[in-house]
């Protein structure tokens, strides 16, 4: 849950949403939600900050950040074995 | 005295299918980005943010000038997302610095495709980009045109109807 929490306080301030980054459900579609692609690299860069962690080109694509779910499922790829 | 009728083409001149399946499409993309978000991302990010998405020569020439450096980068940043509009990307992986804006001394700027990047506007059938950048105030804007060749099955398709 903690994952979660961060993912969305990290949206909340990066991800220019128009929705509220703290109510959205877990699968909504963050571009739907008003993320630009700019906006998606701050989010990127910022998660990489918060779990220290690095998002290698394979992981790179517009799915892996389409939604809240899919950005801890990236996440856990990335932390796994710690 | 007998004037003969003036001979038909010989065949091979008469347009064929295949020649047919060369006919290409047009493909637009264009991005406008909010200058003042890239300067935020560069203090907050700093090196971290321009090395993910600029190459070498793309900073080389934005930083030479801090002042514009951010609109030029903005305006970069919107080629490179006009170049992802055009090619359509769906679920491949893909880096910023694979699509490059590089400079003709002219100074008119073209793209530059790179790696997985360019074999998979090779796959999609693409044989030339144009681009165009703007930034003016607040905002940067880029528009890029793909020409690609059409598929076979689609040109195809309307002769066998009609025959």
């Amino acid at each position: 849950m903690e994952m979660i929490s961060d993912i969305r306080n990290i949206l909340k301030e990066h991800g220019r949403l128009a929705s509220d980054a703290t109510t959205l459900a877990d699968d909504a579609d963050l571009y739907q939600a008003g993320m630009t692609s700019h906006a998606s690299v701050n989010v990127m860069l910022a998660l990489e900050a918060q779990f220290d962690v690095e998002f290698p080109d394979s992981m790179l694509k517009r799915g892996v950040f389409s939604s809240i779910a899919t950005i801890r499922e990236a996440l856990e790829t990335l932390t796994q074995g710690r | 005295m007998y004037t003969p009728a003036m001979a038909l083409p010989p065949r091979e001149f008469a347009p064929l299918r295949d020649e047919m399946a060369e006919s290409t499409a047009i493909v637009v993309g264009t991005d406008l980005v909010q200058v003042s978000e890239v300067g935020k991302a560069m203090e907050r990010f700093g090196e971290r943010y321009l090395r993910r998405l600029f190459t070498e020569a793309e900073l080389s020439y934005c930083l030479e000038n801090v002042d514009i450096a951010p609109s030029r980068l903005a305006a970069r940043f919107a080629a490179k997302e006009a170049a992802l509009k055009v090619l359509r990307l769906t679920d491949q992986s893909f880096s910023w610095r694979s699509i490059e804006v590089a400079r003709d001394p002219g100074g008119w700027c073209y793209l530059v495709l790179h790696g997985p990047m360019r074999v998979l506007a090779d796959q999609a059938g693409f044989v030339a980009f144009s681009l165009s950048m703007s930034h003016e105030g607040a905002y940067a804007q880029a528009v890029v045109v793909g020409q690609r060749r059409q598929t076979h099955v689609d040109t195809v398709k309307t002769p066998a109807f009609i025959s």
